[in-house]
């Protein structure tokens, strides 16, 4: 990935807390139902797959259709009861996987 | 809930007078007097003065109400789906009154010249001014609905500065917006940050992370009251002007966001919540009867002036007209968090009746200034009624069309339903500025390009149902594109895809063909990069080789369903 | 279904929206089965009740390419009672699968928003799956117009 994932999530939270976490990762999305001006179908090249854990647990993760549009943008929520890392991972048609990871304080 | 309803009585002796037949301008002006334009007996400690929809109108202007305004679902046959003898009778307005002229279509010729211009922001600068020093300013919120910066020429070659140089002398407490947005994202962002009042829209977004871009509400306490106002800027500015103007910001209804804020308003302790919408009638409706907690929602966009304030539960629906012509007083009683009791009054401003503010008046000079020569200049002259209101028709569009297709050498002409625009009487030159009054955007573009009969029965029934489904949801609020050179049938009552039927090139009386092409000539594409001279340009040189223009009645739309 | 051409594109107020569809070959919608055996599938079989689950979409969509969802369900989100799944299917478009979210009790909240690409006016369906066993659905209409005219 030429792009870093962007990521909006506190750095720190009470302990109980439901946290937003919000993700960005900069990708086509190429859905493989479009042609190319020869008429020639553009193979499917897609993020399928996209997980967040959280010292090592799984928090939320979700399976991609090429309906998602370009640019994958994910919201969703995390209860936090101790400090730590969360890991966020993008898995693409062609194997490749992107990761990314952010540290929370809670108190 | 008290209620009472001000009556607008101006004329009423007037009318009951003009049997013989002597209804003279000058009989006309002296039975209105400002004293009784004005008069109000105050309630409560709260006083909302609402204008909307002025669409760059600084000047008086003659607007004339529509004849068709349908309305479809449980909007059929409720105001404002009223119009010409049925709103007389339902709102009990005497014919040839006073209120009539302001208020519908019938008559308007005759009594156009003797009541005169309505509107100017001068006027409305000394309504203001009396109200707020009646009733004390710390009693009075002015809220403006948006639409404001765009409908006229100077609005637009200066981007919105005319119109906010003006309306900065008349100090509204808040607005929102939809046109605005059409001047594009820095300048929007520029002249909302020379304000000095916040500009509220609770349902915009920002297309990247998906949070708030502009402030959603604005805390005020007034006659003792906490009041808060939440903005609804037009849900579907993106889709029904160019997206491509805005790209960083996400519109819509977001029912969800005004419950959230509404519940936000009252836990921070408001005791009285004003939706200040620019959603349009039938959809603020609808959300008065599903978000619970907002007791007043100052309607907008869809251009309707009603007399009445109209309830739904507990929720005050109230609409202030356009143009500048009206201005809307709502006193309001507040106590223990509720309204016990309302007064309203729709205010319409006879420019020969309510004297100007000379401070704005001065203002309106300076800023028309630039423009001067090119306002006043005649292009041609009237000799039939030109107006643009209506589902279907108006006979400033049927002109926009004929200058279409004349000037672009095409067989069919597509003008959009837009609701602003002002009127010229018959006998009265066409300006520059009446031109611009209906062709004012920043997309003016006229394309030529050949469409297919089916493609161009999309394009019906698309428009068709912004304006006809059932769910006001989904609807946007325009009127129908209007056609030159094609005539068409539409049942109002069924779905998209069957209302239209019997498509007729008018030229050669045949029907048109789904799969042949046709040369099509239209304008205000929301597409980027298209390309053609501006509007005003091909009408301005039409009206000028025509030099007289006379427009005679629009046959070519079969309604059913109504 | 509307075939929509480029120069379509170039016509009155035709928006981007429906027109520009990046990745979609118009002419290859799937049916509205398609959808409904994707859900069968998620089910195995067993109808799921209506509520419980909140779709935020605009009814009118701004384009097409981009169309912002929210899903949430409402559960207590504890240890023996939560979301597991939510499997989101649109019956408009060349294949009816958008997303499947997948839950746990350190989600916090059932909740989760993305952006999905519409090719026409169509229903966007969710279905949640509970840690008990349970279905729970909800659909709403999105518009997807040619646009323009409005005001």
């Amino acid at each position: 990935m030429a792009e870093k994932p962007r990521l909006k999530l506190p750095k720190e939270a009470k302990k109980g807390d439901v946290i937003e976490i919000k993700t960005l990762l900069a990708h086509t999305m190429e859905s493989g139902q479009r042609k190319d001006k020869d008429g020639k179908t553009i193979p499917r090249k897609i993020i399928n797959k996209f997980t967040c854990e959280f010292n090592g647990k799984p928090v939320f993760s979700t399976t991609l259709e090429p309906a998602i549009a370009a640019n994958p943008y994910m919201q969703f929520y995390a209860k936090v009861t101790e400090s730590g890392t969360f890991k966020f991972t993008w898995t693409d048609d062609d194997g490749s996987v992107t990761t990314a990871e952010e540290k929370i304080t809670v108190a | 809930m008290i209620t009472r309803r001000e009556v607008l009585q101006v004329g009423a002796a007037t009318a009951a007078l003009t049997a013989g037949g002597a209804f003279t301008r000058a009989f006309a002006q002296q039975r209105l007097t400002e004293a009784e334009l004005l008069r109000f007996d105050p309630l409560g400690t709260v006083t909302l003065l609402h204008v909307t929809d002025m669409h760059g109108q600084l000047m008086p202007v003659y607007f004339r109400e529509p004849t068709v305004n349908l309305g479809v679902g449980e909007a059929k046959g409720q105001p404002p789906h009223v119009t010409g003898k049925d709103f007389l009778k339902r709102f009990g307005i005497p014919e040839k009154s006073a209120a009539a002229y302001a208020l519908t279509d019938q008559d308007f010729e005759a009594l156009a010249k003797s009541y005169g211009r309505i509107g100017g922001i001068d006027r409305l600068a000394s309504v203001v001014k009396r109200v707020r020093a009646e009733r004390g300013a710390d009693k009075v919120l002015l809220l403006d609905g948006g639409d404001t910066w765009q409908g006229s020429l100077g609005s637009n070659r200066s981007k919105g500065q005319d119109m906010v140089d003006c309306m900065a002398l008349l100090k509204p407490d808040a607005m929102t917006g939809h046109w605005e947005f059409t001047y594009g994202e820095a300048r929007v962002k520029a002249l909302i940050d020379g304000l000095g009042f916040p500009f509220l829209a609770l349902n915009i977004r920002d297309t990247e992370w998906n949070e708030p871009a502009f402030e959603p509400m604005k805390m005020f306490e007034k006659g003792g009251v906490k009041i808060a106002v939440l903005g609804q800027a037009f849900p579907y500015t993106p889709v029904a002007n160019p997206r491509w103007m805005m790209p960083k910001w996400s519109f819509g209804i977001r029912e969800e966001d005004v419950r959230a804020n509404v519940e936000k308003a009252r836990k921070a302790g408001a005791q009285l919540v004003v939706l200040l919408s620019h959603n349009g009638f039938d959809v603020d409706r609808k959300l008065a009867a599903r978000v619970a907690g907002i007791d007043v929602i100052l309607t907008g966009h869809t251009h309707d002036a009603l007399p009445e304030a109209i309830a739904v539960g507990k929720t005050l629906l109230i609409a202030s007209g356009s143009h500048g012509k009206f201005v809307s007083r709502l006193d309001l009683d507040v106590a223990g968090g509720a309204v016990k009791g309302y007064r309203y009054k729709l205010i319409p401003l006879f420019s020969d009746v309510i004297a100007p503010d000379a401070e704005m008046a001065a203002m309106v000079a300076k800023v028309r200034a630039p423009f001067a020569a090119d306002l006043k200049r005649e292009v041609g002259r009237a000799d039939s009624l030109l107006y643009r209101r209506g589902n279907f028709n108006g006979t400033f569009d049927d002109l926009i069309c004929a200058a279409l297709l004349k000037e672009r050498d095409a067989e069919i002409a597509l003008s959009p339903g837009f609701r602003w625009g002002t009127s010229v009487l018959p006998g009265q030159p066409i300006t520059v500025e009446d031109i611009h009054n209906a062709t004012a955007i920043t997309y003016p573009q006229v394309y030529r390009t050949a469409m297919t009969g089916e493609r161009l029965k999309e394009v019906l029934e698309d428009v068709a149902d912004n304006l006809f489904n059932p769910d006001p949801y989904y609807q946007q609020g325009g009127d129908m594109v209007r056609c030159g050179g094609l005539g068409y049938s539409i049942d109002i009552s069924k779905p998209i895809g069957s209302r239209i039927s019997g498509m007729t090139h008018l030229k050669s009386g045949k029907p048109i063909d789904a799969k042949k092409e046709y040369t099509v000539a239209g304008w205000a594409s929301v597409n980027e990069g298209t390309e053609g001279p501006p509007v005003w340009n091909l009408v301005e040189r039409y009206i000028a080789a025509e030099k007289t223009v006379r427009v005679t009645p629009n046959t070519s739309v079969k309604i059913s369903g109504v | 279904m509307r075939q929509l051409s480029r120069r379509a594109a170039l016509l009155l107020g035709a928006s981007g929206a429906a027109l520009t569809i990046a990745g979609w070959n118009s002419d290859a919608f799937a049916a509205a089965k398609d959808a409904a055996d994707d859900i069968a599938k998620f089910t195995g079989g067993k109808t799921a009740e209506k509520g419980k689950v909140s779709i935020e979409l605009p009814e009118i969509a701004e384009n097409g390419n981009t169309v912002p969802l929210s899903i949430a369900v409402d559960s207590p989100m504890t240890a023996d009672n939560y979301v597991t799944d939510v499997l989101v299917v649109a019956d408009g478009n060349p294949r009816p699968g958008v997303a499947t979210f997948h839950f746990s009790p350190l989600s916090g909240k059932a909740e989760a928003s993305t952006r999905i690409r519409l090719a026409t006016t169509q229903n966007i369906i969710a279905v949640a799956k509970t840690s008990k066993g349970e279905f729970f659905t909800a659909q709403k209409l999105v518009k997807v117009t040619i646009g323009g005219c409005g005001g």
